[in-house]
């Protein structure tokens, strides 16, 4: 039984009367201690997801089919209040602008004792000690004093930090990472991740990764799954995909971006065209009219996730496994 | 090989914002954007600036627009000081450098049309007659690969790579020699990003453009620069040919800067031991003594506390600013 299983998961979202499907079939599962990556660019589907799982979907957006589990049991249809059992002490969630989802006229100590003391009935002095130590774990110097003060007090990093403390003020079993460290400077991203995988690792707590960086994937995920115009393209351990990633997306966005560990004057192959607008219908594959390998079958028909070679993908003419991606950019 | 000509040219440049407080607005401190900053670019050069937040790196390119006075030092463009530029001449040293800014739905205007946007600084300076203006805007668009229907489209109505696209039109509208590209592809998705990067290094080689190239991803500025300088809290603590650089790095910042970048590559990333920089940068305000990386540093002394090290060589071409480098 996995920690969370979501299965063919849909995400609509209501136009007038009509119904716009935003995200497609969308599998996955994430084991206690494992990080599980979901890759795309803006407008994939990527942060809606990870909102289904904790059901927060804003309004007029809603679950259209599939299920979701949680430890084997399924949440996809609870009501307000068991989700707000489950937010608050199962599952939490750290978005990307830490400044946006910390309350600016509030004290950090009160914002990371106000859930301890609602979800796990401590006192103020237990719930203060525990927000010192938890600051500690993230790596903040001087925790007491930074209890008493105000978010705009703190820098980007710092804020991430205590964002991450309150993360897991609960003992979550499960965290939500939506571009955390997207808003930072590199050096204080390789803290922030060190530190989340590291403390994940520590407390078997599973991790979903939402990111756009194929770099921060490698280094800290098991998992990934690649998202494109709200579909799941590809998914695999980290390790196969990379090797020979299979949907031409996948592809086309490795050799796409500029690295340090292949030669400056390699030329990057830029992926022609821009991602689908979310609202407007693509019929078949909705990566066709950006695909060099797209074939007639591929704007009729959407083609399904198939194992193949040690991971699954949904393309009508994958590139073939032998065929590794450094061998392409060699 | 015979060098190219220097095109921009800073030396021991200072720009200082003054703090000030209290009734009568006193100066009670200074915050040091840039802190003797020297380097040259040669014609035909990608030159790019990489740091964090806070670093200069920005004040820099600003500088060199003279949209920031340098406190001290000097800044010449083709031989000549830029700060004594005045009227016409003023006006003609625009015409040589244009910006692309990072944000191209915050520096195109919402209410004017691609083609009126591209169109403006033809007008103002101009550069053609009227008769020619629409012309040229066609030949732009082409230019940085839209489509001609673009010229009447708004900016809203255009995804994020075409807004820069405009945006760098935009820039060669007056036919510039230097181009300030200031975290010009930051904002891009994954897959635009690499349509961008491509881009300018196209019109690099058609139009023989030279680029200050600010940025923060390092791997970007490596692909499209062919001279690095590495900024810390003001100051340039290393700078080289951009192979040189990454492929020895040698003050320890740029090596954590190197080391904090992930590779897409799993297998690789596994076997790679990362101990990531301590601390956070200091504030410019009140920066620490000797060298202001040295509360951060693995390889600190009591010289590196008081005594801040000048910029020196260690290889040809290749120089740092630390203690015990080399």
């Amino acid at each position: 039984m996995s920690l969370l299983a979501v299965e063919n998961l849909a995400i609509d979202v209501a136009v007038g009367e009509a119904c716009h499907r935003l995200v497609h079939d969308a599998s996955f599962s994430v084991e206690p201690g494992e990080t599980l990556a979901i890759v795309g660019e803006s407008g994939s589907g990527k942060s809606l997801s990870a909102l289904a799982v904790m059901g927060l979907l804003s309004e007029g957006l809603s679950v259209g089919a599939g299920t979701i589990r949680y430890k084997g049991q399924d949440i996809t249809h609870f009501d307000e209040r068991a989700r707000n059992q489950l937010r608050g002490s199962e599952i939490a969630m750290v978005f990307q602008e830490p400044m946006t989802s910390l309350n600016p006229v509030r004290t950090i100590g009160h914002q990371i004792t106000e859930g301890m003391r609602l979800k796990l009935g401590l006192n103020r002095k237990q719930a203060t000690a525990r927000a010192i130590e938890l600051l500690e774990e993230v790596g903040i110097s001087d925790p007491a004093q930074r209890l008493r003060q105000y978010p705009h007090q703190l820098s980007g990093g710092m804020r991430q930090r205590v964002m991450i403390a309150i993360a897991l003020s609960s003992k979550p079993s499960l965290i939500l990472a939506d571009e955390p460290t997207t808003a930072l400077d590199v050096t204080i991203q390789a803290q922030i991740l060190s530190l989340t995988a590291r403390i994940c690792r520590d407390h078997g707590v599973g991790l979903v990764l939402i990111t756009h960086n194929l770099g921060i994937v490698a280094r800290y995920a098991q998992k990934v799954a690649v998202m494109y115009g709200g579909r799941i393209v590809e998914a695999g351990t980290a390790a196969a995909l990379y090797a020979a990633p299979m949907h031409h997306y996948t592809r086309g966005l490795l050799s796409s971006v500029p690295r340090l560990d292949t030669p400056r004057d390699l030329p990057l192959r830029p992926i022609a065209g821009a991602p689908p607008d979310p609202m407007q219908h693509v019929p078949g594959c909705r990566f066709h009219p950006r695909c060099a390998a797209a074939t007639a079958a591929c704007a009729q028909e959407v083609p399904k996730m198939e194992q193949r070679a040690g991971h699954e993908v949904a393309c009508w003419n994958p590139v073939p496994a032998d065929q590794t991606i450094s061998e392409e950019l060699a | 090989m015979t060098k190219a000509l220097p095109l921009l040219e800073f030396t021991d440049v200072h720009v200082h914002f003054p703090i000030r407080a209290g009734f009568f607005k006193k100066e009670v401190g200074r915050i040091r954007a840039v802190n003797g900053v020297s380097f040259t670019i040669r014609k035909g050069q990608a030159f790019g600036l990489v740091g964090e937040s806070g670093c200069g790196k920005s004040t820099v390119a600003r500088a060199a627009l003279r949209l920031e006075e340098a406190t001290s030092g000097s800044i010449r463009y083709a031989g000549e000081h830029i700060s004594l530029f005045t009227g016409e001449e003023r006006i003609k040293f625009r015409k040589r450098m244009q910006a692309v800014f990072q944000d191209p739905f915050s520096s195109l205007n919402p209410r004017m049309k691609a083609g009126q946007i591209i169109a403006e600084p033809i007008r103002v300076h101009g550069v053609k007659p009227a008769g020619e203006v629409r012309a040229e805007v066609d030949r732009l668009l082409e230019l940085v690969g839209l489509p001609l229907r673009f010229a009447n489209l708004y900016p809203h109505e255009m995804s994020g790579g075409q807004r820069q696209r405009i945006g760098i039109a935009r820039a060669l509208a007056l036919g510039p020699e230097l181009i300030v590209a200031d975290e010009a592809v930051s904002a891009l998705d994954v897959s635009i990003q690499a349509q961008i990067i491509t881009l300018l290094e196209d019109l690099q080689r058609d139009l023989g453009l030279t680029y200050l190239f600010i940025g923060h991803d390092l791997s970007v500025v490596r692909h499209i620069c062919d001279q690095v300088a590495v900024m810390y809290l003001g100051r340039i603590v290393e700078m080289a040919p951009s192979e040189e650089l990454f492929a020895n790095p040698t003050h320890p910042y740029t090596r954590a800067l190197i080391d904090a970048v992930p590779n897409p590559d799993p297998a690789a990333e596994a076997g790679r031991h990362i101990e990531p920089l301590q601390g956070e940068v200091p504030s410019p305000a009140n920066p620490p003594s000797g060298c202001v990386f040295h509360p951060r540093c693995p390889l600190a002394t009591d010289r590196c506390r008081q005594e801040a090290p000048d910029l020196g060589p260690v290889a040809p071409e290749h120089s740092v600013a630390c203690w015990n480098a080399g």
